[in-house]
This record gives structure tokens, sequence and C-alpha cells, in this order.
């Protein structure tokens, strides 16, 4: 693989040999470095079996199940030894640790929406609470972004990060639509990013994921994404039937661009309410197209610039 | 809970929570499930699921309120106004489940002439005496026409007699529930079932098995005309004006209750210490009693009054009580002031002739031979004298007033932080400084064992005298023993681990205790010391014990909790065990229990639990088809999952529907058969009648299934409350406004009050205090956070005191989101964050407006998220039944900006823990969990 010559020096012997150093090392760097530039879906070997959906393992959280006792996050944070992030009171509802983030893998958002008005004598007031997560999205933005191929789908088709090959270089929280995955900044951290690995120890030795297994009140399920997907669709239809019609099945299948997640909801009001964006942006999606068109205002940039200065010069010199 | 024994014969919640699932319409008042009770919310869930309506009425708008249908905002303290309106509504409307009320309870009783209603003497019944702020329910003609109390007041003829208990209970336990961090006991409040009465003929002399009956419900003194009566004035406006609820939202819970009741459907009633921590708590859980009994819904599948408790078995702890004056099973603590000199006159005075108590003796008896083995002897009174007893009220209110005035000399505290968990905890705090000492046993270094240095409104170290120690306990998975949970259900947990440095268990610290007392009195001739010389006390293990993993335990002299509770179940002092030959024989229940001294029994309730050295059944983990999984430990008595569940069939015996079915009576077996084990004689057919002049048991008929009432009958009115027969409405001790429903009696009459400088009260509705306060909890934090405030990972969800207000409130005091403000009451003022939300609102009382905010309790100056003490607010006071303190409804006011005193550190400084993020994943099976997963993958 040759890329194009960069348009510089053309005619100085000098600059052309520096031009063919830089097109030597940026073609050798994107042999050898598939995702540096330009950033392109890294061809990750996987450790699953793309045919075999049957060991595809995620989570439905069923939010009209929710009743926000947060024991998901704390049963999250003693499995995976995750430090506290302090005690910030921030008035948010009932909701202190505000986002999900590197040290938070599990989050309880609250959204209140209190009614004046009634309906037949009851109070129209309701109270959000949903538990939120790593979607393990099928087609991942953070893996598509990994320079350094840190992140995998592991043998449960769920999205890992290898924190002993990611570099901490922060592409993956950037390209997150959904503000997933973080990186472990301060000063005791190591730096890198980390996110939910869905229990996959657990996993590994037949167990639950901690937050599931911890739910009260089976808000959070787990098992074979095939099966969640049948009965997430399944508690979409009955909740419509029982006339609670805003109930939203939400990353149980594709939307636009984006791949269905593995870790999806039934969501008790519209995503807005939730901050969940309706249409998730797959930021790969069209690169090629703004790449090029990058490259070609750059040029015509330089074509300008070259007109309206180098013109003068010559003319100056002239003159 | 008297409120429940008084209504039905025992006090503790009627079924299982897991039934909770098969109700059709559930009513959580009183108790913020979700947050309190998170895991056992899940059964309300279920039940949401498969279809029933969930109805919270609460004055703050709760996550429990989120996860119900409906939610209903009614000012603190005025839930027997919302009941009472409920309960006129099923009347008025004729919506009475009349095949159920006529056999089942006493609607058809004649009460005796001349008692007079709260609607003769506007808001007090008959028999009140002013000065003693007391009723007399004998003098007032509480009781049955025909009962012998009836026929001695005629004659004016009685005599000072003891108070008596209501109820040969037994089966009964009572008032746990109430008291949070397992504080406020109180006089007479613990009697068997909790029922204490306020008459002072004998005991069940008020009620009796043939009282006079009208079966049409005509006679103006029956029972059901004057519930009618009594109950007239809470019509829907009138329960509006005083609850702050609109009409159409009473009418509306009211339908739905009536809609979800009968033969083919059952609701269920959901209340905890939201009910019980008022001056009116007991009469609250009445009227819940009273309509669950109209609409049908008692002993029957998903038709129940659940008692969330407020502690972790609480209900172990009154069965096997922690209480000054109670002995294990309900036997009362002997007591100087009564004819308790002899072991015969201590049966004669608080047995019963008929029913359970009848066996009072057997039961004391064997007790005595548990504690002094064989030194207890028929010639010498079985050493019934060794017994302590109590000369006077040593609850923990008026024990704790008397530390303050420094009676007291030390003190020992486990599990328990009265510092910042009890009512008025800075006189609590005020009292531990008057001591000489104190031991506390906790896991953490709590508020009660740091008053002396930490305590931002108390004195400087060096003015404190008290010399504190702090015994390090262990946790929860390095001990074994028992918890009784609210549904009776006694269940082993096994020891883990071994404890951490030095913890060790309470077990361990009060056998060894005790075997130091033993060891420092071996030599006294002093007739004083024998009880501690003679006690038995062998708990040491046969063998050292192994943990788990096989591995030897490394404390030494720990004692053996099985042989505790082999103790509690009672054993043969003259057989010898057929598969231990060396070891006395276990009883196989409380039907073995002797009088003779041939029996032993620690627990007579109990009994059964360990029927032989192979099988403790509180440690069974059988599930089965059987809904009601009876082989998953043990619930007492004798493994019963749903009280009184004859009622679960009608009078003939038949199911009241296919879907509904518990247990029935089969003919051709003669025998009542089902699913559970039935809570009554189990071959007495239901069309039994009592031959005249029959006693005990034999004068119960075959469709009376509440069987520990004299008549089989439950109470729609009751003699046994010390309070009323019948729930009224009075407003909280403290309260801005005036009782609209009766404005001649605000308050509740008969409640004591600790008056003095540390402890004011605002009785009459005052301009200094116009906002109404109540206490409340969040399930990120528990009680008042000695067990969660040291943790990170809670702290960090939740990590401030905060206050909630409605916006109105806010704008009105310009309070600010997130800002600081004060909140005082006549007992103290205390600073939080102010949480200024919608979900709560300011309610209409009449033409006026009342402001509410929600105080959680759960802050305290100890451990890694401090704040200030919401128990600092609350007044010392106690209810007549139970001495329960008024926790949730309070008079205070409250201002933005801080109090100038407070500038608290934690004591605990915030630790990042873990320190840093590491690489996830643990080593294979690193945990229990993952140990037992692989066991099974072995097998």
């Amino acid at each position: 693989m040759t890329l194009p010559l960069p348009i510089v020096g053309e005619t100085n012997p000098k600059l052309r040999a520096a031009g063919a150093y830089l097109q030597h090392a940026a073609t050798e760097a994107v042999t050898n470095f598939p995702n540096a530039f330009p950033p392109q879906r890294t061809e990750v070997p996987q450790p699953m079996d793309a045919n075999d959906r049957k060991q595809i393992m995620g989570f439905f959280t069923d939010t009209t199940l929710c009743i926000g006792c947060k024991a998901c996050e704390v049963a999250c944070k003693q499995w995976n030894q995750l430090p506290a992030d302090g005690n910030n009171f921030t008035g948010h509802s009932y909701d202190n640790t505000g986002h999900v983030s590197a040290t938070t893998w599990r989050h309880v958002a609250f959204k209140e929406k209190m009614a004046e008005e009634t309906q037949d004598g009851v109070s129209t007031s309701r109270w959000l609470m949903m538990s939120d997560v790593c979607k393990h999205c099928e087609s991942a933005p953070c893996q598509h972004a990994c320079p350094t191929g840190a992140i995998i789908y592991n043998q449960f088709g769920d999205v890992y990060v290898q924190n002993d090959i990611c570099n901490g270089c922060g592409y993956c929280v950037v390209a997150c639509p959904f503000g997933v995955i973080g990186r472990a900044d301060t000063p005791h951290d190591d730096g890198h990013a980390h996110k939910c690995t869905l229990c996959m120890d657990r996993q590994e030795d037949g167990l639950t994921p901690a937050c599931a297994k911890s739910c009260p009140t089976a808000s959070i399920q787990f098992g074979p994404i095939d099966d969640l997907r049948a009965a997430a669709r399944q508690r979409e239809k009955d909740l419509h039937g029982r006339g609670n019609d805003k109930a939203y099945l939400y990353g149980c299948d594709s939307v636009g661009d984006y791949g269905p997640l593995n870790a999806f909801f039934v969501l008790e009001d519209h995503p807005n309410e939730y901050n969940l964006p309706v249409n998730p942006p797959q930021p790969f999606k069209g690169q090629t197209k703004r790449y090029l068109a990058g490259l070609a205002v750059g040029a015509a940039l330089t074509a300008v610039g070259a007109l309206l200065f180098g013109d003068t010069k010559r003319g100056g010199r002239r003159g | 809970m008297p409120g429940l024994g008084a209504s039905f014969g025992r006090g503790a919640a009627t079924n299982y929570t897991q039934d909770l699932a098969n109700s059709d319409c559930i009513l959580i008042m009183g108790s913020n499930m979700a947050e309190a009770h998170p895991v056992g919310f899940r059964w309300p869930m279920k039940a949401r699921e498969k279809g029933a309506t969930l109805i919270h009425v609460d004055p703050r708008f709760s996550r429990t309120s989120a996860s119900c249908n409906m939610h209903v905002g009614i000012r603190t303290g005025t839930d027997i106004a919302f009941l009472g309106g409920l309960i006129n509504y099923v009347l008025t409307q004729e919506k009475w489940f009349k095949d159920f009320v006529l056999p089942f309870t006493n609607a058809s009783t004649i009460i005796a002439e001349g008692f007079e209603d709260t609607e003769d003497l506007e808001g007090i019944f008959s028999g009140y005496d002013k000065h003693g702020h007391k009723y007399d329910s004998g003098g007032g003609r509480w009781m049955y026409e025909g009962s012998p109390a009836d026929a001695e007041t005629k004659d004016d003829s009685r005599g000072e007699r003891h108070p008596p208990k209501q109820g040969p209970g037994g089966i009964g336990s009572q008032n746990s529930g109430e008291r949070e961090d397992g504080d406020a006991s109180g006089e007479g409040g613990h009697g068997l079932q909790g029922g204490a009465s306020a008459h002072k003929s004998k005991r069940s002399a008020s009620t009796c098995h043939n009282p006079n009956k009208d079966e049409t419900l005509q006679h103006p003194r029956c029972v059901m005309q004057l519930l009618r009566k009594h109950f007239a004035r809470y019509t829907p406006q009138m329960v509006a004006d005083v609850t702050g609820c609109k009409p159409e939202e009473l009418i509306r819970v009211a339908e739905l209750l009536i809609a979800n009741s009968g033969r083919e459907r059952t609701s269920a009633i959901v209340y905890a210490v939201g009910w019980t921590q008022h001056s009116t708590g007991p009469q609250i859980i009445r009227a819940a009693g009273i309509l669950q009994q109209l609409l049908g819904n008692v002993g029957r599948p998903g038709g129940m009054i659940m008692a969330m408790r407020g502690h972790c078995s609480i209900q172990g702890s009154t069965d096997i009580p922690t209480l000054y004056d109670l002995l294990p099973g309900y036997l009362p603590q002997p007591s100087a002031d009564k004819n308790h000199d002899t072991l015969d006159s201590y049966v004669e005075y608080e047995g019963l002739p008929t029913g359970y108590w009848a066996n009072t003796k057997k039961f004391i008896v064997s007790l005595l031979k548990a504690y002094y083995g064989n030194a207890a002897t028929k010639e010498n009174d079985y050493r019934f004298k060794w017994l302590p007893h109590i000369d006077g009220d040593h609850s923990l209110m008026p024990f704790f007033k008397r530390m303050t005035e420094g009676e007291v000399e030390g003190y020992f505290i486990f599990g328990q932080n009265p510092a910042a968990g009890a009512p008025n905890s800075g006189m609590h705090r005020a009292g531990l400084r008057q001591l000489k000492w104190l031991v506390v046993a906790d896991w953490f270094e709590t508020e009660t064992a740091t008053f002396w240095k930490n305590d931002p409104k108390g004195p400087k170290p060096h003015e404190i005298g008290t010399e504190v120690f702090f015994i390090p306990a262990a946790s929860i998975a390095a001990k074994e023993g028992t918890f009784t949970n609210t549904q009776r259900l006694i269940q082993w947990h096994d020891k883990a681990v071994d404890p951490d440095g030095d913890s060790r268990s309470d077990l361990w610290f009060l056998w060894n205790l005790g075997r130091r007392l033993k060891a420092m009195y071996a030599g006294s001739e002093k007739p004083q010391d024998q009880a501690i010389q003679h006690l038995t006390w062998d708990y040491a293990y046969d063998e050292h014990p192994r943990l788990p993993d096989g591995s030897l335990s490394t404390v030494a002299d720990e004692p053996d909790a099985e042989k505790v509770l082999q103790e509690i179940n009672g054993y043969f002092t003259n057989q010898n065990a057929p598969e231990r030959p060396e070891k006395p024989k276990l009883l196989s229940g409380f039907a073995e229990c002797a009088d003779d001294g041939s029996t032993a029994c620690g627990g007579w309730i109990y009994s059964g639990i360990y029927p032989n050295y192979d099988r403790n059944r509180a440690r069974e983990r059988k599930t089965g088809v059987n809904p009601l999984h009876p082989d998953w430990a043990y619930a007492w008595p004798n493994n019963r999952r749903v009280l009184y569940n004859r009622a679960s069939a009608d009078a003939d015996g038949k199911p009241w529907s296919e879907r509904k079915k518990l247990i029935w009576w089969d003919e051709t077996a003669g025998k009542w058969v089902g699913y559970d084990e039935p809570d009554f004689e189990p071959t007495k057919a239901p069309s039994y009648r009592p031959p005249e002049g029959a006693r005990g048991m034999a004068a119960i008929a075959g469709d009376k299934p509440f069987i520990l009432k004299p008549d089989g009958q439950s109470g729609l009115f009751s003699p046994d409350m010390k309070d009323g027969p019948l729930p009224t409405h009075y407003e909280p001790a403290e309260s801005p406004v005036p009782n609209l429903i009766y404005p001649l009696q605000n308050d509740s009459p008969g409640v004591r009050y600790f008056e003095g400088p540390m402890n004011l009260i605002d009785h009459v509705p005052s301009q200094e205090h116009p906002i109404v306060a109540c206490t409340f909890r969040v399930t990120e934090h528990y009680l008042s956070g000695p067990m969660s405030r040291f943790n990170s990972w809670l702290n960090e969800l939740m990590p401030a005191m905060f206050v909630e207000i409605s916006p109105e409130l806010a704008a009105e005091k310009s309070i600010d989101h997130g800002g600081w403000m004060t909140v005082k009451s006549a007992r103290g003022t205390i600073e939080a964050r102010a949480m200024v939300t919608r979900r709560m609102r300011p309610l209409k009382h009449g033409d006026r407006t009342v402001h509410q905010i929600g105080i959680p309790f759960h802050w305290s100056f100890a451990g890694e998220s401090v704040g200030d003490t919401a128990n600092d607010l609350v007044a010392m006071s106690a209810e007549p039944n139970v001495s329960i303190q008024e926790d949730k409804s309070f008079a205070v006011d409250v201002w933005a900006g801080r109090t100038h005193a407070s500038n608290q550190t934690p004591t605990q400084p915030y630790t990042r823990w873990p320190t840093t993020m590491r690489s996830p994943g643990s080593p294979k099976s690193a945990q229990p969990e993952g140990q037992m997963q692989r066991r099974k993958d072995d097998e």
C-alpha cells in the first residue's frame, strides 16, 4: 500500500526527498498501525465465533421495574473494586454520582416529572429511574477508535477493554455516543480507559453479573441476547397493551446507521427524558467522505492562498 | 403491636411477605417500602405485574410512590382520618363483606349499657380520668354485654387488680416493629400480644365467649351500629379538609379496595414505622384492622395486614426478648408490685383457666429448669425467687431520663445508637455524659461511642467523666445464629470467616462475661449470688469449631450457638436422645412441656425448631411445589405461615373461591387440609358448636377463626386498648393546626410526655413552629447510619444531610436549592442542605395552607459522612399502649442559612478505597459465591 505523495516540494530536491520519506513513513504507519491514520476499523481477532449467537450475552434493563435502590451501583463497585467518587451533594434529585464514568460503571438516573393535574382522581406525577450502563454495542465506536487494539469483543460478545494494552489515549472516550467509557485520570489511577466488563470474570465462572444478581425487582436481566430481545419486544407490547403508550424499546434494534445494543432498555418514556440519544451517531460512518472533504477544503484553501499571496510576491519581485 | 393484637389476637403480621404477590390491591401507608425494604418490595412489584393496583398514601412522594399506580399525599399524622374515611365509605355504601363479617367478627356483639362514644362526649370515650390523663375502661363500660366485667361493674364491686393482658397469646408478639433502633419500650406495653388494657378487672373479663348478640345488627349498642355512628363524621369532604387530600382521591382508593375484595379477590395493607411512631400509632393499626375485617381480607392469600419491621430480627428480640418486662415466649417478667411472690401465685395471677395460657405453669417451670438446671426442683419452687423482680418502668425513655438525673452508673449498649437514633437524642447524649462507665460493642465507633469527644453540641472532653469502653463486634459473616423476621420465620445463618482482629460476636462477649461473673461469685455464700452460681452456662463447643473451608477457627472460647438454640427448643431432663445417648432428648414441640420439672425449655414458642440433634429446622432451605415453602426455615408457632388461616374458608369450611383457597375442611377425612398448617384445631368441624359451660379451646365454635380471642371472633370493637375501643382522629402532640373532627379534644388522651427543660413540647398550635415535619429513610443509608456512613460506596450515593421542602416554602423562606437551611423545633436546631422538590407540596387544612418538610434521620457526627442529627428535633413522648415516641410528626420552623455552631469534620476521614483503579478481573472464584458455583460444577 502506498499513499499519494503529499503536495509538497514538487521541484525542490530536498523537499522531494523529505516528501518521499514522509510518504514512506505514512505508508509504514498505516500498514503497521492500521488505526493511526486515518482512523478506521481495527481488524482485531475476535475470540468469539461470530456465527454462534447463543454465546452472546447481554443486559435487558426494564426501567418500568426499577425502584431506584442503587443496589446495582454498589454491587458493581464492590465486585469490581471500583473506588468511590467522593461525597458530592449534587442536589440533582437522588442522583449524586452524576453519570457513568471510569469509576462508576452502573449509574441510576433520577428524573422528577411532577404534575399538578390529575386523571380520574389520580395524580399523573412520576419519578423516572433508570439504571444506566455500557451499551455493549454490536458495532462499538470505542472499539473502532482504539488505536492499540485494547478494546475487543470478548468470548461473550461484549465490548471489553484490555487494560494492559490500553495506552490511555482517550480516543474511545470521545468516540462513545453515550458517554459511557471514561479515563481514570486522578493521580492515584493508571490513566487508562475503564468501563463495564459485563462482569466477564463472573461470566467465566458461570455467574450472573453483579448488578443483575443484586437487582431486587428483576429490572436488570441478564442472558443470551436473542432471548432477551424477544422478552423485551414482548414486554413493550404488554406495556402498550396495558395503556402505557409511552413505553419505549431502546437499543433493541438498529437505528439508522447505528447497530443494535447488547445492553438495551425498555424505557418508561421518550429517551430524551433519560438523556439518551434517539439516533446515536456512528462516528465512523461517512468518515471517508469527511476526510476527502477535509482534504479538498485544504487543497482549495492552499490554492486560494497561493493565488492571493503567491502572485503578489512574484509580481513584487518582478516589479 | 397491640393494634393487631386487639383486633385479631396476635400482635404479629398476619401473612408472609411473599404472599403480597397474591394480592389484587395493595395499600401501602405509613411505609416507604421500596426504599426501606427494597428486597421485600419485589413482591408488591410482582403483584403489580400480575395486574394488581398499588396505592401509596404518604406525606411525601417517594420512590415507593413512583413504583405505585397511585399516590395520595396527606398531612403526616392524619392516617386515622383517612382510614376512617375509607371505613365510613365502605359502611355507607354497604360494601362490606357480609358472609365474612357476620360469622368471623364481633359486629353483632352488644356492648354494655353505659358505654359512650366520642360522638356522645365530643372527642373522648366514657371512662376518661381528666386529671390522671388515662381511661378506666371498666368505669367507661367498654366491655361486652354479658361479660364478667359487665356484671362486676354493674355491682361496682371491682377491686384493684393487675392490668390484664389481652388474649391467650403465646402465639403473639408485639410492638417490635415500632422501634426503629430497638429503643422505646415501655410501661405495660409488653404484655402477651402487647394488648395492654386500661381496665382493672381480670384479664379477658371484658370479653367472653358468649356475649349478648344481635345477628340482625339492628341493636343500637351492637358493634356494627356503634361503628357506623363513630365513623359518621369521616365524610370525604371532612377527610379532605383534615388530611389535605382531595375528596375524589379518597373515594378512588375506597372504590379500588372494594373492587378488589370479596370472594374472588383480596387486598393487602402494608405499614411500617410511619404508622407506629405516632401518638396514635397502635390506633392507626386498629383502623386498618377494622377496614380489613369489613372487607374480609384477613387470613386469606393476599389478604393481610403486613407489618414491615424497622430493624433486622426485631421480631426475635421480643420472642426471646431483650425487654425489661418480658421473659422468653411472652411470659411476663415477675414484678415486685404484683402478687408474684411464689411460683404458684405468679401462675395464678398471670395464667388463664382457658386457652393456651392454661399452660403457663408448664412454660415457666420449663424455663426455670432451662435457667437453673438441677438446682431447680419442685421442693424449692423451681427457684422462682431467683428471677429478678422488676420494680418500675425501666424502658428506654424513662431510663434515659433517670440517666440525665445521674441515677444510672453504667450501661452496656450492643448494636444500638441512642446518641443519634433515639428520640430527642440530645437528651440521650446528656444522659450518657452522666454515666460512670459505658460499654459499646459495635462495628464502628458510632456516635454513642464517640459522644465524649465528637459531639459538636456537647461540652469539652475533659468536662465529661464517663469512661467509655469500645468493644469491636464481629460482623454478620463472622458469627452464626438466627434471624427472626417479620413473618415469624426463624432463619439460621452460618459463620463464613473468622472475625477481623479482636472483634468478637456478641454471643462470645456475653458468654465470657457470664463465665467471668460466675468465677467471681464462685465462692460467695450470699443468697443473692446463688442465681449466678447455678445458672446453666455450658455452651462450649464439644470440639473446636471449623470454618466452612475445613480449617480450624482461630477464635478461642467461642460458644456454640446451636447449643443455645437447642436449649431454646427444650429437652427432657430425664431422657436421653436415641441419636446421641450422651445427651438429653430434645423436645419435638411445646406440647411436650411439663410442669413437673421433667422438661427444660428456654423459649417455648420456638419449641420444635430443633426436634433432634441432626435437624436444625431453621437451617433448612428446601423449596418445593407448595407456594408457601413450608420446608424453608421454621416459622413459629408450629410452622404456620398464615395466621388465622381458618378464615380462608367460609363459615361452612369451603374455600371462598378457587382462586383464593388456602385451607379447607375435608369432610371425608374429617380434618382441615390445604397448603398451610391450619391455625385451628385440625379436626374441629365447621359445624362444631360449644356445649354449655365449655372451657378452653372447646369454647371456640367451628366457624370462629380467631382462636386467641375468647369468642373466636376478630374485634371490630376492642376493649383492650388503653386509649379507646375505636380509633379516633387526634392531631399529633405537636401540630400547627387544630383538630377539625373533634375541636374540643386536640391531641390523643393518655399520651405521656417526659417534659422538662431538655424536652419542651408545643402542645397547642404555635406561631413559633408553624411547619409540619416528619422523618424518613432513604435506601442508601441504614437507621442512624452506624452501618452505612462508614462506607464510602454508600456515602457517595447519599453524601450529605438534607431536608426536602416544597418550592413554595423555599420561595417563602428564600431558601436555595442545594444551599444550607436551618430547622428548629422546641428541642433543638439542626442545619442541612435544602432539597427543593415538587415531590413535597403544601397541603390545604380547611382554608389554610400547611407546609410539610421531610427530614432523613440517617446523619450524625461520627463517620465518613457527617451532618446534624434529625432526632435532636424529636420529642420524648410515650403513646399509652406501647410507649412509642412520635418521630413522624412534629412542629418546626425553617430558615435559610447555617447554624453558628456547626463546623463538623468527619470522624473518619474520607478515604478513597480502593485507592487505585486496577485491572478488573479477580482470581477465579475469589468469593464464596464462586466457590459454591465451582462445587456445584464439580458435582
